[in-house]
């Protein structure tokens, strides 16, 4: 049973065919990419996914729900969570702060008792300070807690990006370019994440350039050119379409990912 | 950051409730507790705009129509319908919130300049009414407001008046802090940064935006009932355009997104311009110029400026 599913997912802007009948499928525990070169339209689909763009055709279902076309709160109230290729971080807010708000679903929100401050407020704002430590801690990030989010350096927003989207204990979590302008020792902790994320039974949804990374840690890819579905199917076909080797990775990717595998 | 003291919520509130103490102690006559009392009710406004503005990042031009809305009330109120003035201040409270929910779904879409823009025009609205309304609201010359009589106990004098503001202050200080270490505090904090992500992480970011809207309003109409009954007066004044950009002034000088800041800012626009008397006719220039100097000084606002200053001081 798929937890996610995407049916024949289709967008226009303007006159541009943005996407064009692209469906998918992803259970739980697995970790489903999706590759192309820039302009295929992955984070389109991501926008179409999480709620920010409505489609223009098709549809999309999370665990056996129809959910097409729900604002993003929403989405996220049925166990979707995103993260963003150009970050959105709250930039003002501590690192443990950030995260924190990413509990917002697990919180009882009673806006009454929160102006007067009742017991439960500092009782629940205990809890969720504690679960955001756990999960900065999970992701590499303990000592920054207490920092300005403006304060971190890139790669660091990344993984608080994560640990944010994570604290909603999200079913399926999109990941858009999670290692994108992060170093080789980054990208690596990156992986690991995703790898426990996935181990603990969330559907990893990847938007990824990292050749390297996509083949190594993805269980499916999907293969976008044009906004139009090119393959789709485990790493080592992938790698072996005539078709994606021509369209997209060219000769040099096609080395690279044979040097990962 | 502003240190843990500054933060604190016990520590502000029992700090302010110092402040009242202390002030009663020393100043000498009437004079000086009426000027006070302007303070602590202007403050409560701006305390209120501030959670809208400062933590929420939503820009309100028209702040002063809800103030407007609650000196009415306690003025009409006893007039026309024969309520006991308090009754009638919670019957202004109730009807600036009605309002803000009714016009705060519309217009909270908008964003940046063009929210401030559509409240502009709803401060404007209210004043207009207020001013042409003659037959009810006394029009430009304004009103009387029946004294405040609470179970029996006839309200008089400015000392009296002076704790009656103050403590509403301190609760209202209470409450506001309170909103902004809670999930609902959170949220608006948030989507004041990105409502996009905001929205991703679960907020209904149109339903927050809408609650510290009514807040807010709740909070300058509550200002505004007291007011008019303090003054026994009320004019269309009390709802112009000048008075929402004193309160945006008060709001953004004292430190956009700090609570003391508000007190902070209303104390300094409320007393700068007494102060200034002997400047006589220049008086409206050197508040100005004051306001200029402020803001290249302590461009974040008064009291997150200084507590930058004392933290790298400490450094």
């Amino acid at each position: 049973m798929s937890v996610i599913a995407v049916d024949r997912i289709g967008i226009s802007f303007g006159g541009l065919r943005a996407l064009d009948g692209v469906s998918f499928a992803a259970g739980p525990g697995e970790v489903f990419s999706i590759i192309g070169p820039n302009g295929a339209g992955k984070t389109t689909l991501f926008n179409i996914i999480s709620g920010l763009y409505r489609a223009g055709e098709g549809g999309v279902t999370l665990g056996g729900e129809d959910v097409t076309g729900l604002p993003p709160h929403l989405l996220a109230a049925r166990g979707l969570s995103r993260t963003f290729q150009n970050l959105q971080v709250f930039f003002r807010m501590t690192a443990e702060e950030n995260v924190m708000v990413g509990r917002h679903l697990r919180e009882r929100q009673g806006l009454l008792g929160s102006l007067l401050h009742l017991p439960w407020v500092s009782r629940q704002n205990r809890a969720t300070r504690e679960r955001a430590r756990e999960l900065l801690a999970f992701v590499g990030l303990a000592e920054r807690a207490r920092d300005p989010a403006g304060s971190l350096p890139y790669g660091a927003l990344k993984r608080l990006e994560i640990a944010r989207a994570l604290a909603a204990e999200p079913r399926v979590l999109l990941l858009d370019e999670p290692a994108a302008g992060c170093n080789p020792v980054e990208t690596e902790e990156i992986d690991r994440l995703i790898a426990v994320i996935a181990e603990r039974g969330t559907t990893v949804v990847l938007v990824e350039h990292d050749m390297k990374l996509v083949m190594r840690i993805s269980h499916r890819i999907l293969v976008l050119n044009h906004g139009r579905m090119l393959a789709q199917g485990r790493p080592e076909e992938v790698r072996a379409d005539p078709e994606v080797i021509a369209a997209y990775l060219g000769r040099h990717g096609a080395e690279a990912a044979d040097a990962a595998g | 950051m502003a240190p843990g003291w500054l933060t604190s919520r016990g520590a502000t509130v029992a700090g302010l409730a110092l402040v009242l103490v202390a002030l009663w102690l020393v100043f000498p006559s009437s004079f000086y507790f009426r000027i006070a009392t302007l303070v602590w009710i202007s403050a409560l406004a701006a305390v209120g705009l501030n959670l809208l503005m400062g933590l929420a990042g939503q820009v309100s031009l028209g702040h002063a129509g809800f103030v407007g809305i609650g000196a009415y009330a306690v003025a009409l109120g006893p007039r026309h319908f024969g309520l006991d003035p308090l009754v009638s201040l919670v019957v202004g409270l109730l009807l600036a919130a009605l309002l803000a929910l009714a016009v705060g779904r519309p217009i909270l879409r908008l964003r940046g300049h063009y929210l401030a823009v559509a409240t502009l025009g709803l401060g404007i609205l209210i004043w207009l009414v207020l001013t042409s309304e003659v037959a009810i609201t006394g029009g430009p010359d304004g009103i009387e407001v029946p004294r405040l009589v609470l179970f029996g106990w006839r309200v008089v004098g400015a000392e009296t008046w002076y704790w009656i503001t103050g403590v509403t202050l301190l609760l209202g200080v209470l409450v506001a802090l309170n909103l902004e270490d809670s999930p609902t505090g959170r949220a608006l904090r948030a989507l004041h940064d990105s409502e996009v992500a905001a929205a991703v992480a679960g907020i209904d970011v149109a339903r927050a935006k809408l609650a510290v809207f009514v807040i807010a309003a709740v909070y300058a109409a509550l200002a505004g009932g007291l007011l008019a009954l303090f003054n026994r007066f009320v004019t269309p004044q009390t709802a112009d355009f000048l008075h929402s950009i004193e309160l945006v002034t008060m709001v953004v000088i004292g430190g956009m997104g700090s609570c003391l800041g508000a007190v902070v800012g209303a104390a300094v626009l409320t007393i700068l311009p007494q102060a200034l008397i002997m400047f006589h006719d220049y008086e409206q220039a050197v508040l100005g110029l004051l306001i200029i100097l402020f803001m290249i000084f302590l461009r974040q606002g008064i009291v997150p400026g200084l507590a930058a200053l004392i933290a790298r001081r400490a450094a």
